[in-house]
C-alpha cells in the first residue's frame, strides 16, 4: 500500500496518524476515571500501529506516473472484505440475540454481554460495519466508471475507509462497555460523532472533486443516489447529534434537544437513516450493477431520475409515522403518514424499473444466481416499501407499533433488500476488480442465495406471525372491558415464533460466511491472464501463477 | 422560535405548493426534448465495455 502512496501523501498520513494518536493519548490520560479513557487508548494505538506501518514502509519507491492510466480500485478492495467481516460479527450477534430473545439463560451473566448492550452491536454492526463499508467500496468503483476518471489522490479514501472503520470500532466496543447516548442507529458519543464527521466531509470532497475531472457530460444516475446518501447522512448525523459533552475528558453527553423534539430529531434521523443510507445508497448500487450484470441497459433512465427526487423530496417528510400516539403533535403525525404513503410511488417506480430491465433476460436470472440475488432484491424492495407505506398509517400503526412487525418489516428490507442486493453486487464486482475470469465456485453463490432467501422467508414470516398474534392480544378485552390477555400470556404465545427467528436469522448468517469464503478463494485464483497464459505450450513456475504484488 | 400556529400556517399555504413546484420542475427537466440524448447516452454507460481504464 505504501507504494501507492506518494511523498507528500505519506506525510500527510503520518501528520493524521499522529493527531490521532496525541487525540487518544489526551483522552485515555484526561478520562482515566471515565469510560472514554478505555477509548482513548483504542485510538492511541490505532494511532500508533498506523505510524508503525508507515514507518516500516517509508522507503518504498514513489509510485509511477503510469497509475493515472489506470482506475485506483484498492480501497475498494480492503472495503469489499471489511464488509463481508462486519457483516458476519454483525449477522453472528444478531443470530445470538434472536436465540436469547428465545432462550434468555444461554448467556453469560457479565454486563458487557447482556442483551441491551449486545442488540445494538447487531444493528450498527449490520447497518453501518457492513452496510457502510459496502457502500464506500461500490461508490469508489461506481464513481470513477461512470465518469470515466481516477479519485483525485490515493490518501482520501484510505483516510474515508480506515476513519470510517474506526468509528464503527469505537461505537461497537462502547456498546459493549456501555457508552451510548440512548437514541436508535445513533448509539456512538459526541467524540466518535466528531471523527464521523470528518470523514464523511472528506469522502463527499472526493465524490465532487472525482465528478470535477468526469469525462462524460452527464453524471450518471447511480451516482446522484450516492451522492444523496453522503450529503444527506452528514446532515442527518450533524443535526441529531449536536450534544454538550458534560466534559471533555468524559464520554457522556446531553442533546440540546429535549422531550418530544428530541424525539422527532431523532426519528427524523432513524427514518431518513433508513432512506438515504439504507435505500438512497443501495439504490445507487442497484442502478450500476443490475444493468452491467444483465448487460441490458436501464428500462427507463427518466423514470429513475423521477424516483430520484421523489424518494429525495419525500422521504424527508416520513419521520414522524414513528411516533403516532405520543406526544407529537397529531398534525406533524399526519404529515408522516401522507408522506409515506406517497413514497411508495417513487419507491414502485425504482423497483418497478429494475424488474422491467431484467424483462426479456428471466432465462439470465434463472441461470445467474448473482442476477438473481439482485432481482430478488428489487421484489424485496418493492414488498417493503408497500408494507412501509401501509404500516405507517395510523390505525394501521396502532395495531403494529411497539410489535414484531416491525422487527419483521425491518428484516424483510434489510436481509430481502439492502443484504441481497450488496451480495448480488459483489459477487459481480470481485471477479471484475481482481481481474479473474469467474468467481471461485458458482455452486457455493447457489448455496448462498438459496440460504439467504430461505432463512429471509423463515424470518419474515414467523416475524409477521408474531407481531400480529402480539397486536391483536395486546387489544383484546372482554366483556366487562378488562384485558383478555397478560402481557406474560402474549410473550408465552412469541415463543415458537421466537425460535423460528433465530433459525432464519442463522441461515442467514452461515451465507454470509460462505460469501466470504467465496470471495477470499477468488482472490487467490491466478489471474485471468495468467490463466490463458498457462494454456501456453511453455514451463512456467509457480510464482508466476502467483498474484503479483500489489 | 416560531410557535406552533406560525408554523401549522406555513405548512398549510406554502408547504401545499413548493412540493407540486419542484416536481413540475423535475418533470419538465426529465421530458425536456434536448435532454433526451444525455439520457439515451447515460443509460449506456454502466454498458460500455472497453479497457476499464479511466
Amino acid at each position: 500500500m505504501m507504494a501507492q502512496l506518494t511523498r507528500n501523501e505519506r506525510v500527510l498520513a503520518l501528520i493524521y496518524l499522529s493527531i490521532l494518536a496525541m487525540v487518544g493519548l489526551a483522552l485515555a490520560v484526561g478520562g482515566r476515571y471515565d469510560l472514554i479513557g478505555g477509548h482513548g487508548w483504542l485510538m492511541l494505538a490505532f494511532g500508533l500501529v498506523g505510524i508503525a506501518l508507515m514507518v516500516r514502509g517509508w522507503d518504498a519507491p514513489a509510485p509511477s506516473p503510469e497509475r493515472f492510466s489506470e482506475y485506483y480500485d484498492d480501497p475498494t478492495k480492503v472495503g469489499i472484505i471489511l464488509a463481508l467481516v462486519w457483516g458476519i460479527v454483525g449477522m453472528t450477534v444478531g443470530a445470538w440475540v434472536a436465540f436469547l430473545l428465545a432462550f434468555p439463560d444461554i448467556n453469560p451473566e457479565v454486563p458487557w454481554l447482556s442483551f441491551g448492550r449486545i442488540r445494538p452491536v447487531h444493528t450498527s454492526g449490520v447497518i453501518f460495519g457492513f452496510g457502510g463499508n459496502a457502500l464506500i467500496a461500490t461508490s469508489f468503483h461506481v464513481l470513477q466508471r461512470t465518469s470515466r476518471a481516477r479519485l483525485p489522490d490515493q490518501l482520501s479514501p484510505w483516510f474515508v475507509l480506515i476513519g470510517y472503520n474506526l468509528f464503527c470500532l469505537l461505537g461497537a466496543t462502547g456498546l459493549l462497555m456501555g457508552i451510548t447516548q440512548s437514541k436508535e442507529y445513533a448509539e456512538p458519543e459526541w467524540y466518535a460523532d466528531i471523527l464521523l464527521v470528518i470523514v464523511w466531509v472528506v469522502y463527499f470532497l472526493i465524490y465532487v472533486r472525482t465528478l470535477q475531472r468526469r469525462k462524460e457530460p452527464h453524471i450518471y444516475v447511480a451516482n446522484w443516489y450516492y451522492m444523496a446518501f453522503i450529503l444527506v447522512v452528514a446532515m442527518l448525523h450533524i443535526v441529531n447529534n449536536i450534544t454538550v459533552p458534560v466534559s471533555l475528558a468524559g464520554a457522556k453527553s446531553y442533546s440540546i434537544f429535549s422531550g418530544v423534539q428530541d424525539a422527532m430529531t431523532q426519528w427524523w434521523y432513524g427514518h431518513n437513516a433508513v432512506a438515504f443510507f439504507l435505500t438512497a445508497g443501495f439504490l445507487g448500487m442497484m442502478y450500476y450493477y443490475l444493468p452491467k450484470r444483465a448487460n441490458r441497459p436501464i428500462f427507463s433512465y427518466r423514470l429513475s431520475i423521477i424516483s430520484f427526487w421523489g424518494i429525495t423530496f419525500f422521504y424527508m417528510w416520513a419521520g414522524s409515522h414513528h411516533l403516532h400516539y405520543t406526544a407529537l403533535p397529531h398534525w406533524v403525525q399526519t404529515l408522516g403518514m401522507v408522506f409515506s404513503v406517497v413514497l411508495l410511488i417513487p419507491s414502485w417506480a425504482s423497483a418497478g424499473n429494475a424488474l422491467m430491465t431484467l424483462n426479456g433476460a428471466w432465462k439470465k436470472v434463472r441461470d445467474d444466481a448473482v442476477l438473481r440475488f439482485m432481482a430478488l432484491a428489487a421484489l424485496f424492495y418493492g414488498i417493503t416499501t408497500f408494507e412501509g407505506s401501509f404500516m405507517a398509517i395510523r390505525p394501521v400503526n396502532s395495531l403494529s407499533h411497539y410489535t414484531d412487525w416491525t422487527v419483521g418489516h425491518v428484516h424483510a428490507g434489510a436481509l430481502g433488500w439492502v443484504a441481497m442486493i450488496t451480495f448480488g453486487s459483489l459477487y459481480a464486482l470481485v471477479p471484475w476488480i481482481w481481474r479473474k475470469s469467474r468467481i471461485y465456485s458458482e455452486k457455493l453463490v447457489e448455496v448462498h442465495f438459496w440460504l439467504a432467501l430461505a432463512g429471509t422467508l423463515i424470518y419474515v414470516f414467523a416475524m409477521w406471525n408474531s407481531g400480529v398474534v402480539q397486536g391483536l392480544m395486546w387489544r383484546t378485552y372482554s366483556e366487562t372491558g378488562t384485558l383478555t390477555y397478560s402481557f406474560l400470556e402474549s410473550l408465552v404465545a412469541m415463543y415458537p415464533y421466537y425460535i423460528a427467528r433465530a433459525i432464519g436469522g442463522s441461515m442467514f448468517a452461515i451465507g454470509a460466511l460462505i460469501a466470504l469464503y467465496n470471495v477470499v478463494m477468488t482472490i487467490r485464483m491466478p489471474s485471468a491472464e495468467a490463466e490463458t497464459e498457462s494454456e501456453g505450450d511453455i514451463p512456467q513456475s509457480k510464482q508466476a501463477l502467483a498474484q503479483p504484488a500489489e | 422560535m416560531p410557535d406552533h400556529e406560525t408554523l401549522v400556517g406555513l405548512a398549510k399555504s406554502f408547504g401545499l405548493f413548493y412540493l407540486i413546484a419542484m416536481a413540475i420542475a423535475v418533470l419538465i427537466y426529465v421530458f425536456w426534448p434536448g435532454n433526451k440524448k444525455k439520457f439515451d447516452r447515460a443509460k449506456q454507460a454502466p454498458l460500455d465495455d472497453g479497457e476499464d481504464r479511466p
